[in-house]
C-alpha cells in the first residue's frame, strides 16, 4: 500500500521499509504456493509411492521472488537503469552457476528476462524525448526505405537464393534449412493473403496444409499418382476444403472467426487422427513417393529397370545431394509464385476490396462490396496455396502425421505474418528469417527457442504492434513521377 | 405539412425502427424527389441516422416500405441485402463518423467504390491477372471517373496520399467523392458539414448544388449546420423523438411553430439554429393573434 502511494510522487528518497515489507509479503505468498507444490514431491520407490522433499528448491524459488519483487519496486520507482543491469548479469551467471536443478535455472533467467525488459521499458519511458507516435513514425519511415529498397533487394534475394545451393558454405544442412525457411516464406505469404490484405484473423491455416499433404500422400498412397499430378490437384481439395470451411465462417465476425477458425484446424487434426483405416490414424502415411525430375528422371541411386536416374541422364555421378537441390527450387519457385500473385492481385480490384475490406468493412458494403464473396476469395486461394506447401511438405518428408500440424504450426505463420507487418512481402522474409531461420541456426539452445520466441513476440507487440515493417505503397498512382511518399513528406515539412 | 412537386425518386412509407422498448423511428412517411436535395433535420437521437441504416440496409426496418424508383426498378429497398442497394439500386451514402479506408490512398479509395464495374471488367480477377488490354482501359477509365470527382472536391493535388493523413474537412470532401464514384442516383450524406469550418461549408454547399444541377441525381442531407440546409435544400423533412413533425418547403419549415416548439423544448439553447432564432418574435407574436 505504502508503495503504491509513494509511486505518485517519482524518485522520493526510497523507502526500504515499505519496499522490503512489500517484498516479504510477496515472498511469504510464494512460498505458501511452493512449499507444497515444489517441496513435496511423490517418487515411485520400489513398488511403493512415497514423499521426498527438496526444501532447498523452495528457499531459492523464494529467495527469487524476493529479489525479484524488489527489483520490480525499484523499477517502479524510478531506478530502472541499475535493475537492468544486475537482471542481465543475474540471467548470465545463473546459465554458469551450479544451480540444484535445471528447471530452476530456467526460472531465474526467465524472471531476469523478463525483469530486463521491464527495466528496459521504463528506461525508454524516462530517457526517450520520443513518444510512442513518433517512433511509430520513424518506424513507418524505416518501413518505407525497406519497401523502396525492395525494389533492388527482391531481385537480388532473389538471385541469392538461386546461387545458393552452389555457395562453398552451402553444405546439406544449409540447404535444408532453406528449404525449411522458404517452406515458411510460402505459408507465410499464402497466409499473408487472409490476414495481411484482408484482415481476417485466420488461426487455423495449417488445416490446410493438413489438406494439401494428405491430399497427396493419399492420391500416392491409393492410387498411385505422381507429385506432378498430385500438386494440382492437392492445390483444388485444400481451395475446396477453404471454401466449404470459409461458407459458414466468413459470416462471423473478428473474434469469432478467429475462434471458429482455430476450431476446424483442430477438427482436421483430429480426423485424421481418428480415420485410422483411411489416413492412417497416429502412425501417419510413410513411403510417399519423393518428386521425379518432372516425370522424366528419378533422383534414386539405382533406378528400376527400364527407368533412368537424373544422374545417368544428365551423366555426372550420382549425389545424394541432387534431390535435396531439387526441393530446394522446387519450393523456391512454388513460394516465388505465391509472391508474384500476390503482388500481381494487390492492383486489380479483388486485391484492392481486400485492404479496403481490412480498413473498414461497412464502409465496403456502402460502396456495393460482397464481402461475402470477397473474404470466401481470399479464404479459398489462401487454402490453395497452403495445399501446395502441404503437398511439397509430403514428398519433401516422405512421411507425415498429424503430429505435423498441430496449433503450434498455424501459430508460427501467424506469427511470420504480424511479426513482418500485416501486408508487407518483405516483411514475410525477414520475420521467417528470424522466427525460423534463427533458432534453426542456434540449435544447441532448443529448449530455449519457444522461450526466446515468446519473449520476442511480447517485446514486438509492446515496442510495434502493427508488426515490423508495416508500411505499404499505394497500388495506383494518379502523379506517378514524383512518389507520393516525397509528396507527403514535402508537405509535412512545409506544415 | 406542404406538397413539394417533382417527380418521386424514394418513397418512405411508414417506416419504423424498434431497438428493444425504443422506438427511434416511428411511423415515418415522405417522399424525395429525383433532383432536389431532401434535408432531414433534427435533434440529436432524433432517428435520423437510424433511418439512413434502414434505407442502405444496415438495419432491417420493423415496419415500412422503402421504394426507389429508377429504370430497372422499382426496388424495394428494405427488402435487399445491404451490398446491392448500392449495387442495383444506386444509393449510395456517407457516415456521420467518416468511414474512409485510411490506409490506402485517396486515389484508391475513389477505385475501390468502383469495385463492381472493375471486377466485371478484369473477368472476375482472371482477365487481370493475365494483363489483358480490355482490363487496363477499363482501369484508366474509372481513374478518368475518380480524377473527375477528385478535382470536383479539390483534392486532385492529394490523390497519392494517404487518405487518413488528409485534413478532416478534406476526409468529409473525399467520402463524398467515394460515394459519387458509385455512379448513385440517390445520394445519402450523414452530416457532411459536421466540423467544417465557414468556408468549407460554403464550398460543400456548392459541391451539393452540382450534384443536383450537373449530375442530375437526388440527395437526401442530414445536417445540423441550418445555414446550409436552408440555403440549398429544396425540401425539408423534420424529425424528432422519431416522429415526423414536419414536411415542406425551407420556408415553411422554417416558420413551423412545431419545429420551433421541438427545438425550444431542447435543454441546450445552441441547439436553436440561428435562423430559428431570428424568426422567433415573429412566430410568437403569429401564435398570440388567433
Ligand atoms: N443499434 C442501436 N441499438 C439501440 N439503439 C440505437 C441503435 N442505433 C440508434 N439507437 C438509438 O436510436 C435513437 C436515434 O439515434 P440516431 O443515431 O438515429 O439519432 P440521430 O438523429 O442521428 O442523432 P444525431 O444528430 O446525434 O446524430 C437514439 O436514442 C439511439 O440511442
Ligand atoms: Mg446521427
Amino acid at each position: 500500500m505504502t508503495a503504491i502511494a509513494s509511486h505518485a510522487n517519482a524518485r522520493p528518497g526510497l523507502n526500504v521499509g515499505a519496499m522490503l515489507k512489500e517484498a516479504g509479503l510477496t515472498a511469504l505468498v510464494a512460498l505458501a504456493l511452493t512449499f507444497p507444490l515444489v517441496g513435496l514431491r511423490t517418487v515411485d520407490v520400489g513398488s511403493r509411492l512415497t514423499i521426498t522433499t527438496r526444501f532447498d528448491e523452495v528457499l531459492i524459488s523464494v529467495l527469487l521472488v524476493f529479489v525479484g519483487r524488489i527489483g520490480l519496486i525499484l523499477t517502479r520507482e524510478g531506478h530502472a537503469l541499475p535493475v537492468l543491469v544486475v537482471s542481465l548479469v543475474v540471467a548470465v551467471a545463473a546459465w554458469f552457476a551450479p544451480l540444484p536443478s535445471e528447471i530452476l535455472r530456467v526460472i531465474t533467467i526467465a524472471g531476469a528476462a523478463v525483469l530486463a525488459i521491464r527495466a528496459v521499458i521504463a528506461v525508454r519511458r524516462d530517457r526517450s524525448t520520443l513518444s510512442q507516435q513518433e517512433r511509430d513514425r520513424a518506424m513507418d519511415r524505416l518501413g518505407a526505405r525497406v519497401q523502396d529498397a525492395a525494389m533492388w533487394i527482391g531481385p537480388i534475394a532473389v538471385v541469392f537464393a538461386i546461387a545458393l545451393p552452389f555457395m562453398p558454405f552451402a553444405s546439406r544442412s544449409v540447404v535444408d534449412i532453406g528449404i525449411l525457411i522458404l517452406t515458411y516464406i510460402m505459408l507465410g505469404w499464402g497466409l499473408n493473403i487472409v490476414v495481411g490484405l484482408a484482415g481476417l484473423l485466420d488461426l487455423g491455416y495449417v488445416a490446410f496444409y493438413a489438406v494439401g499433404a494428405y491430399s497427396y500422400a493419399l492420391l500416392a498412397h491409393y492410387f498411385g499418382f505422381s507429385f506432378w499430378l498430385c500438386l494440382p490437384l492437392a492445390g483444388l481439395l485444400a481451395a475446396f476444403s477453404g471454401l466449404v470451411l470459409g461458407f459458414p465462417v466468413l459470416r462471423l465476425r473478428g473474434d469469432y472467426f478467429a475462434i471458429v477458425t482455430l476450431g476446424f484446424g483442430e477438427i482436421i487434426r483430429v480426423v485424421l487422427l481418428n480415420w485410422a483405416v483411411f489416413t492412417g490414424g497416429p502412425n501417419g502415411i510413410s513411403g510417399i513417393p519423393r518428386p521425379s525430375f518432372f516425370g522424366i528422371a528419378d533422383f534414386d541411386r539405382r533406378p528400376p529397370e527400364g527407368e533412368i536416374a537424373f544422374h545417368q541422364l544428365f551423366g555426372i555421378a550420382f549425389d545424394p545431394m541432387h534431390r535435396i537441390i531439387f526441393l530446394y527450387y522446387l519450393i523456391l519457385v512454388l513460394a516465388l509464385l505465391v509472391n508474384f500473385f500476390t503482388m500481381r492481385i494487390r492492383k486489380l480490384p479483388l486485391g484492392r476490396a481486400w485492404e479496403a475490406l481490412r480498413e473498414d468493412d461497412i464502409a465496403c458494403t456502402s460502396l456495393g462490396i460482397n464481402r461475402t464473396n470477397i473474404k470466401l476469395a481470399a479464404f479459398t486461394i489462401a487454402a490453395m496455396f497452403g495445399g501446395f506447401a502441404g503437398s511439397f511438405f509430403a514428398t519433401r518428408q516422405g512421411f507425415i502425421s498429424p503430429e505435423s500440424f498441430t496449433f503450434i504450426e498455424s501459430a508460427i505463420i501467424l506469427a511470420i505474418v504480424v511479426l513482418g507487418g500485416m501486408g508487407s512481402q518483405i516483411g514475410v522474409v525477414v520475420a521467417a528469417l528470424i522466427v525460423i531461420g534463427l533458432p534453426e541456426a542456434f540449435r544447441e539452445l532448443a529448449e530455449y527457442r519457444m522461450l526466446t520466441f515468446g519473449m520476442g513476440m511480447v517485446l514486438i507487440m509492446v515496442w510495434r504492434p502493427r508488426g515490423l515493417l508495416a508500411h505499404r505503397d499505394p497500388t495506383i498512382l494518379l502523379h506517378p513521377r514524383r512518389s507520393a511518399r516525397q509528396q507527403q513528406a514535402d508537405s509535412e515539412a512545409g506544415a | 405539412m406542404t406538397a413539394v412537386p417533382g417527380i418521386p425518386l424514394l418513397e418512405v412509407e411508414h417506416l419504423t425502427m424498434r431497438f428493444g422498448g425504443l422506438v427511434a423511428v416511428n411511423d415515418v412517411s415522405f417522399t424525395a424527389m429525383e433532383r432536389q436535395i431532401t434535408a432531414i433535420i433534427g435533434p440529436n437521437g432524433a432517428g435520423k441516422t437510424t433511418m439512413f441504416n434502414c434505407l442502405t440496409g444496415f438495419y432491417s426496418p420493423t415496419v415500412g416500405r422503402l421504394t426507389l424508383h429508377r429504370t430497372g426498378g422499382p426496388f424495394l429497398l428494405e427488402r435487399l441485402e445491404a451490398f446491392r442497394i448500392s449495387q442495383q439500386a444506386g444509393v449510395a451514402r456517407t457516415f456521420q463518423n467518416i468511414r474512409l479506408f485510411a490506409h490506402m490512398s485517396v486515389l484508391e479509395n475513389l477505385v475501390v467504390a468502383q469495385h463492381n464495374k472493375l471486377m466485371k471488367a478484369s473477368a472476375f480477377t482472371v482477365a487481370g491477372l493475365l494483363g489483358l488490354p480490355s482490363y487496363r482501359k477499363a482501369e484508366k477509365q474509372a481513374v478518368e471517373l475518380a480524377r473527375y470527382w477528385l478535382d470536383k472536391v479539390k483534392l486532385t493535388k492529394f490523390a497519392d496520399w494517404e487518405a487518413g493523413n488528409l485534413p478532416y474537412g478534406a476526409q468529409r470532401r473525399l467520402e463524398i467523392a467515394r460515394a459519387m464514384c458509385t455512379e448513385p442516383v440517390l445520394l445519402c450524406l450523414d452530416e457532411p458539414a459536421a466540423g467544417l469550418n465557414p468556408r468549407e461549408s460554403g464550398d460543400l454547399s456548392e459541391l451539393l448544388i452540382h450534384i443536383r444541377e450537373e449530375e442530375k441525381i437526388g440527395v437526401l442531407l442530414i445536417e445540423h449546420d441550418m445555414s446550409v440546409v436552408m440555403s440549398i435544400s429544396d425540401h425539408v423533412v423534420v424529425l424528432d423523438y422519431g416522429r415526423k413533425i414536419s414536411d415542406g418547403t425551407p420556408a415553411f419549415v422554417k416558420t413551423d411553430p412545431t419545429v420551433i416548439r421541438a427545438y425550444l423544448g431542447e435543454e441546450e439553447d445552441e441547439e436553436l439554429p440561428p435562423e430559428v432564432k431570428q424568426d422567433l418574435p415573429e412566430v410568437a407574436e403569429r401564435e398570440e393573434a388567433p
